[in-house]
């Protein structure tokens, strides 16, 4: 790395604010930072030794996958009663992670909270990988993933069709349109930026690269207009997203007749835990880019006191649903969700659950205090805590459930084998190998929202001198 | 080796056969890659074995990936996509018949009426052959021995004819030899012995009932006058047969009639399981238990019995008794029915006070109409207080009839071992011909079987399989199975069947006719010839006849019936003299006892070899692929033993180390260990699997030995269940946790007669716990047509495990293996979940069947993604396996988890000789689909479309389910539900009829009779 670009960098924000931006941003300022980013060569020793853990990771999963689909799926530990085990305890988590982009991008935007500028873009960036991550499990738990499209409705010359009444129909479409649309929202969002890099590159092959994927942004007032009611639209479309996606995956379960499955709390339990987990995510990739690439003029401690605060916004509303199933559970007064939730509190898998509920429920009460939201590496601890909690919720839910229900002569027990966490392991490596190549060759940060952010916190400055 | 390959070719086999056993790897011919191995000292393979351990299917399991499959993977994982499609199917020609055999139309399958011998009696099979190939074994419904029923070991036989295993050629010193090369070899030695009279000749045979093999042996008996015929059957009926001796000074067969019994004594007996007559005492017995309405009567079952069993669990009340104390119980009760001459003696500890007066006044007051049984395991005095019971209480004659023995040469077949033993200790053997047997691995441990074989110059093997024994035979011929082979048996009742093959030998196998045969120089005489002289003689000299006149009507007639008429052996008069049975032998022994038992999958370890034997659940400790010593908690805790300890059980020096399982229901200090296991050569299957507990078995005490040590080790040894069995403790009260749920849950339903009769509803559930009017989806008619429906009568369920065999054989289920079953992954479609009740050390044990429920709201069906799980308009829940994606939604969603599913690829799609095992009706499944019951529905279609021909309706019981056709008790029972007038129909009208999880609106077509108990008001608690 140059070392005058390279000091440039670490000396342009070392300053923690309570903004959401840095006093002293020009456009120039902003539109430097962000670009040079991408743009500056040779890339940096530690982005490289993070890839290269990424990539070995991703291998894993090239090895677990190609298991998998050469033995099938009974490498892993599942079995008869617990027919579903990590894969899709990962499923849902992954999915659930996904939701604080769109949240973020779209609801946000809505609401016209200005704080999400910042971190919106690698918010996205990472729905979109999570939901690729998630993506897999569905396709790689199938008995015969080659029949993948049987789900789908197309016309079969048997005319044979999905079987509309299944709720893994309606995740197919659930889980695909979200993918969908949230990246065109994302690469719509991403084309002044990409238009700015084009501009800016001063290698051909990167000029011409950009300007293609640029689709002819040219930043006339025609463009502009255009932009703002497409992102509008499809704001307004991708916000219903957040929503029904992870009802719909919670419908998996609310639809079976399992006892700790059937239960109509789970559509905004699921929604608000996977907001939970979406933001701590957002925060665990937050905190060390801000730090490595010294963004805290741009995501403030201002950012992390809000993130932090939606954490226990909806880790409030996770605590309320737990509290609730456990209740419903007892005040029913059927014996096998009685006996489900003894099961869960002292059977076997006993302490995966109270680990759960410290992760979820008592750890991360210390967010009230706003001295552990404003310090960066509290915040990072209680986000990794709070997705562990969240992946073990989602476990608990399937696998406890699972082991024990109507018949007890058919109870079981479940224990992952190494290739249920080579598979798990793995895709946490496609996931980082994907956000190290997207910090790396796109703007982790919407140029043209800061510059616009500049533009506004400027004219409110001025409003305020008048 | 093209010479070799010639020599290989079986004279008679179907074409394709031929070409299965002229594979290099199928066939004996082997490959050597050392000297050593050449030689075969054994050294080579035992470190392969070490290395390669077998004795367990092939595992691709967690752990299996190695360096070289790691760099195939990923190699493949590159390559993945778009290859999967690409499969090429190899050429096939199809060559019609140019002259079509009678009746024999392709895909039409046909049945035959044979019989298959088991220790040496025999029951009368029906079996259907599809194109020639046997695939499935069936109960003769007309035959006395079976009335249709079958058990596990008839069922899996057919497993037994295919298996890769088997021997395949004659081979001498190990190595592949002809036919020729055998006869010339046995013809030289065979000289020799016919100048001296065969003095040093000697045949050895398990139990012979069968006429024309004992004629035959007669007939070699006068050939070489100073030859000796020895028998020796290692879970034998020596002690039956010298309590008979003891009793009426002769020796007598029993026959029981189960169906006059109203109050029926088990002594230490599982005479519904395993025995020669056990078929049709479960029948009978099963048929006077069977309650139409609370008005109607049932029988009464004492059993006393240190393991649970099979008979037992269908006690009405189960006295846990150490096997050992059987005997001075069996006095006590005697003297209290009034038996003179028995010694009484005290009742043995551990038997309440009340008991024995209660029963023995039970058993007074049902004059005639009851019946006392004991178990082989039992020693000769208790069978003769049997029968001197009996006859006290004017039974013989009435429950019980005694007849000629059914062996053809009964004898103390210990004492048999023993002689021959002896003799060829003595040198006096020159030449042992053993057929069907296997007395190195079985031979009581103080009988020194092979030291003194090893002094035999010319040792003769004919066998099913290269044994332990045969290893130490000069000569290994490959026996041919009964399904291939012509013979004959007399069954329970001395009913004679003539066994008529199936198939030609798939191996060029001999029976034991032809064997004899050939000692006797008849070289190509073949087994039905023998079998037809024999009867013909027989019908000639008058004394028998059937099917009206001329031998050949009488051999049509019999070949059709399944069995000769006018055979069985009439009732004869026998008094017991109660003064001949020795007094009691010595005081009760303190301390262990441990109990030889049968294995109830792999019998006396003959069965080994056989996959779907391994792999079933045995009954109560849902054990596969191991024996254990069987222990009750009490003593467990005691000795300071948990599941899976390994232990040393020592007795007079003598020790073997084997896990234990501490099973509920198990009397105090008594110990259990099943025989037939630690088998070393018994293919991939058999070998090394379980402790072999012939060990430390000895000729005085076979079956129940006294003064038993335990030494406690650090090791354990995994065992793997179906069923979990978690013993807790709450509330300071130890149970076991599923039971506890099950009857919370009112999983399995019991009463008593009483309760039934004051309550007939007792089974039913509250009025509002049903759901039935509430569902989203409008409800189906299903009005129309046929409506098929199941019911499980739990009173008549014995648990015996045929139904879940007779499964496997029906409906292709493939063989999982060990590891995969600890995994959760068997396959059983059908399965016999047990439940204990009650205090942990007594309890009561219910058995209850679980299968396919086909709801007819089928939670399974709704939540699957492509439809691949359906219902039919006749209520049949389907499962359309080239549809399913594998997403395993709807085994998650069953209440009842009888789904099962291929993890991997299960089916063995390899082996050739496999292929002519599976039953064309049904799909082979592969890797990635679900399946389960389907009620048969290859049956249910075959016969609709037959009836649809035939222009007319299905009539009730034209449609047997495997499971049902099977069932020796008949507590299964399928039909159509809109007949008003079919069995199902009135069965369900039963007001104990109950659904299992209603609540849940299922609605299950596969309903239960609930459980009732007739105990003896006398007797408390």
């Amino acid at each position: 790395m140059d070392p005058v670009e390279n000091d440039k960098l670490t000396t342009t924000a070392v300053v923690e604010t309570d903004e959401v931006l840095a006093p002293g941003q020009t456009y120039r300022s902003v539109s430097d930072r962000v670009s040079d980013m991408v743009l500056t060569w040779p890339v940096g020793i530690r982005w490289l030794a993070g890839l290269a853990m990424a990539l070995t990771l991703l291998f894993i999963l090239n090895i677990a996958l190609g298991w998998v689909f050469t033995i099938g799926v009974g490498v892993w530990g599942i079995n008869i009663p617990v027919g579903w085990g990590f894969a899709i305890t990962n499923f849902v988590w992954w999915i659930g992670i996904g939701h604080a982009g769109t949240l973020i991008s779209a609801f946000l935007l809505l609401m016209r909270q200005k704080w999400r500028t910042s971190i919106n873009r690698f918010a996205e960036a990472m729905t979109i990988f999570a939901v690729a991550c998630a993506g897999l499990f569905p396709l790689a738990h199938m008995g015969r993933p080659w029949l993948f499209f049987w789900l789908l409705p197309y016309p079969d010359t048997m005319g044979v069709w999905p079987q509309f009444r299944s709720p893994l129909v309606w995740d197919v479409f659930a889980v695909s349109t979200y993918l969908t649309v949230s990246l065109v929202f994302w690469y719509v969002g991403l084309l002044p930026d990409l238009g700015t890099l084009r501009d800016r590159a001063k290698k051909r092959v990167t000029k011409m690269i950009y300007g293609i994927v640029a689709l002819g942004w040219r930043g006339s007032a025609e463009h502009w207009s255009r932009y703002e009611t497409c992102s509008l639209l499809l704001a307004g479309l991708a916000t219903p997203l957040v929503v029904s996606v992870h009802t719909v995956v919670s419908f998996d379960f609310t639809i079976a007749v399992l006892p700790g499955w059937h239960s109509t709390i789970f559509p905004p339990y699921f929604v608000a835990g996977a907001i939970y987990s979406g933001f701590a995510m957002v925060l665990t990739l937050a905190i060390p880019l801000r730090k490595y690439y010294h963004l805290e003029g741009f995501i403030t401690m201002k950012h992390l006191d809000f993130m932090g605060k939606v954490m226990l916004a909806t880790g409030l509303v996770v605590a309320y649903s737990y509290v609730m199933e456990a209740f419903m559970s007892f005040y029913s007064g059927n014996t096998y969700d009685r006996y489900m939730m003894m099961n869960r509190m002292t059977g076997p898998y006993a302490k995966v659950f109270w680990t759960l509920i410290f992760c979820n429920l008592v750890g991360p009460q210390v967010l009230w205090i706003s001295k552990i939201r404003r310090n960066p590496w509290a915040l990072f601890v209680i986000s990794l805590v709070v997705q562990a909690g969240m992946w073990l919720e989602r476990f608990v839910i399937i696998v406890t459930s699972l082991h024990r229900d109507f018949i007890p002569s058919s109870w079981g027990m479940f224990y992952p084998t190494r290739w249920d966490y080579m598979t798990f392991l793995g895709t946490l490596g496609l996931f980082f190998t994907l956000f190290y190549l997207f910090i790396r060759f796109l703007p982790m940060i919407a140029i043209h929202e800061l510059r616009d952010l500049v533009h506004k916190t400027e004219h409110e400055k001025a409003a305020a001198a008048h | 080796m093209a010479k070799h390959m010639k020599d290989l070719k079986p004279q008679d086999a179907p074409t394709d056969l031929v070409q299965i056993a002229a594979q290099p790897g199928s066939a004996r011919a082997r490959f050597w890659r050392s000297v050593e191995e050449w030689e075969g000292d054994g050294a080579v393979e035992k470190a392969a074995a070490k290395e390669f351990p077998r004795g367990r299917v092939p595992n691709t399991g967690p752990g299996g990936l190695n360096r070289r499959d790691l760099l195939k993977i990923m190699g493949a994982s590159a390559g993945l996509a778009g290859l999967t499609a690409c499969t090429k199917l190899p050429p096939e020609r199809i060559v019609p018949y140019v002259r079509q055999p009678e009746e024999f139309v392709p895909g039409i399958p046909l049945f035959y009426a044979t019989a298959m011998p088991f220790g040496g009696v025999g029951r009368g099979l029906l079996v259907e052959s599809h194109m020639g190939r046997p695939t499935k074994v069936e109960g003769n419904p007309d035959h006395s021995s079976s009335l249709g029923g079958t058990d596990v070991f008839g069922q899996a036989s057919v497993l037994t004819l295919y298996d890769p295993d088997r021997s395949q050629t004659p081979s001498h010193f190990g190595k592949v030899a002809s036919w020729e090369q055998f006869i010339e070899d046995l013809g030289n030695h065979l000289v020799d012995e016919r100048s001296t009279g065969g003095k040093g000749l000697r045949i050895l045979t398990g139990t012979i009932t069968s006429p024309t093999l004992a004629d035959q042996i007669q007939s070699l008996l006068n050939e070489f006058p100073g030859a000796r015929w020895h028998q020796y059957e290692p879970c034998g009926r020596d002690a039956a047969r010298e309590g008979s001796r003891l009793a009426f000074g002769q020796y007598a067969s029993s026959v029981y009639r189960l169906d006059k019994a109203e109050v029926v004594l088990s002594l230490d007996s599982d005479f519904m399981f395993g025995e020669p007559g056990s078929l049709r005492y479960a029948r009978d017995f099963a048929g006077r238990r069977r309650m139409t309405d609370p008005s109607g009567s049932s029988n009464r079952l004492y059993a006393v019995e240190s393991t649970p069993s099979v008979t037992g669990s269908l006690a009405d009340h189960r006295l846990q008794l150490r096997s050992s104390a059987v005997e001075g119980l069996a006095r006590a009760l005697a003297s209290a029915v009034g038996v003179g001459g028995g010694g009484s003696s005290e009742p043995p500890t551990g038997v309440p006070a009340d008991w024995i007066a209660a029963v023995a006044n039970d058993l007074k007051a049902h004059r005639g109409a009851s019946l006392v049984v004991t178990g082989d395991r039992q020693p000769a005095a208790v069978h003769a207080l049997v029968h001197a019971m009996n006859q006290a209480l004017g039974n013989a004659g009435q429950t019980v009839v005694y007849t000629a023995p059914l062996e053809a040469n009964p004898t103390d077949e210990t004492k048999s071992l023993k002689d021959l033993v002896t003799a060829m200790d003595a040198g006096q053997v020159r030449t042992l011909i053993l057929m069907g047997v296997n007395p190195i691995y079985n031979a009581p441990a103080d009988v020194p079987f092979l030291a003194a074989m090893q002094k035999v110059d010319f040792r003769v093997h004919l066998g099913l399989f290269i044994d332990e024994t045969a290893a130490q035979c000069h000569w290994q011929i490959p026996e041919a199975h009964y399904l291939e082979a012509w013979g004959d048996v007399r069954c329970y009742d001395g009913t004679v069947s003539i066994i008529q093959p199936l198939i030609a030998p798939l191996y060029g196998g001999r029976s034991a006719l032809e064997m004899l045969a050939i000692l006797r120089g008849q070289t190509y005489a073949s087994a039905h010839d023998v079998v037809r002289d024999y009867w013909q003689r027989e019908a000639v000299a008058g004394r028998v006849t059937a099917g009206g006149a001329g031998f050949e009507n009488f051999w049509e007639t019999s070949l059709n019936n399944g069995w000769v008429e006018g055979t069985a052996f009439a009732p004869k008069q026998a008094a017991a003299n109660a003064g001949a049975i020795p007094a009691s032998s010595a005081a009760i022994a303190e301390g262990l006892e441990l109990v030889l038992l049968p294995s109830p999958s792999l019998w006396d370890g003959s069965l080994a070899s056989n996959a779907w034997l391994q792999e079933l659940p045995q009954p109560f400790t849902k054990l596969t692929w191991d024996n254990a010593l069987l222990i009750s908690p009490g003593t467990a805790a005691q000795l300071g033993l948990k599941r899976e300890d390994v232990v040393k059980v020592q007795v007079e020096g003598r020790e073997i180390s084997a896990p234990v399982f501490i099973l509920p229901g198990q009397a105090t200090n008594s110990l259990t260990l099943h025989l037939g296991y630690g088998r070393t050569l018994a293919g991939a299957v058999g070998t090394g699997v379980g402790a072999n507990a012939y060990s430390i078995r000895t000729s005085l005490a076979p079956w129940i030995i006294t003064g038993v040590r335990l030494a406690k080790t650090n090791a354990t040894y995994h065992l793997v269940t179906t069923q979990n069995n978690h013993l807790i403790e709450q509330n300071g009260q130890r149970s076991e946790e599923e039971s506890d749920a099950a009857f919370d849950r009112r999983v399995v339903r019991v009463g008593t007669l009483d309760e039934y009769r004051s309550n007939p509803e007792f089974a039913q559930d509250p009025p509002d716990m049903t759901t039935e009017a509430q569902s989203l989806y409008p409800p189906y008619d299903y009005s129309q047509g046929y409506s098929w429906g199941m019911s499980i009568d739990l009173n008549t369920c014995i648990g015996c495990n045929a139904c879940v065999v007779a499964c496997y054989a029906e409906n292709n289920i493939a063989v999982v293996g060990k590891d995969e079953v600890d995994n959760g992954r068997d396959m059983q479609w059908i399965r016999v979940d047990t439940y204990f009740r009650g205090d942990l050390e007594n309890p009561e044990a219910y058995n209850e069947i679980m299968l396919c429920q086909h709801c007819e709201n089928a939670p399974c069906e709704y939540v699957c993604p492509v439809g691949a799980t359906v219902h039919s308009p006749e209520g049949l829940n389907l499962m359309v396996y080239n549809r399913c994606v594998g997403t395993r939604y709807c085994s998650n969603n069953c209440p009842y988890k009888v789904r099962r599913f291929n993890f991997k690829l299960y089916s063995d799609w390899e082996t050739p000789s496999f292929y002519p095992l599976r039953n064309p009706d049904v799909t082979v499944r592969s890797r990635g689909v679900m399946e389960k019951c389907t009620y048969c529905v290859q049956r249910i279609m075959e016969t609709k479309i037959k009836a649809e021909r035939e222009d007319r309706v299905v009539e009730d019981g034209e449609i047997l389910t495997a499971c049902q056709q099977t069932c020796p008790t008949e507590a299964i029972v399928f039909g159509n539900l809109n007949d008003p007038n079919s069995k199902v129909t009135k069965l369900k009208a039963q007001r104990r009829d109950y659904g299992l999880l209603r609540d849940l609106n299922t609605r299950p077509r596969t309903t239960y009779l609930a459980r009732l108990k007739n105990p003896n008001p006398e007797i408390k608690g």
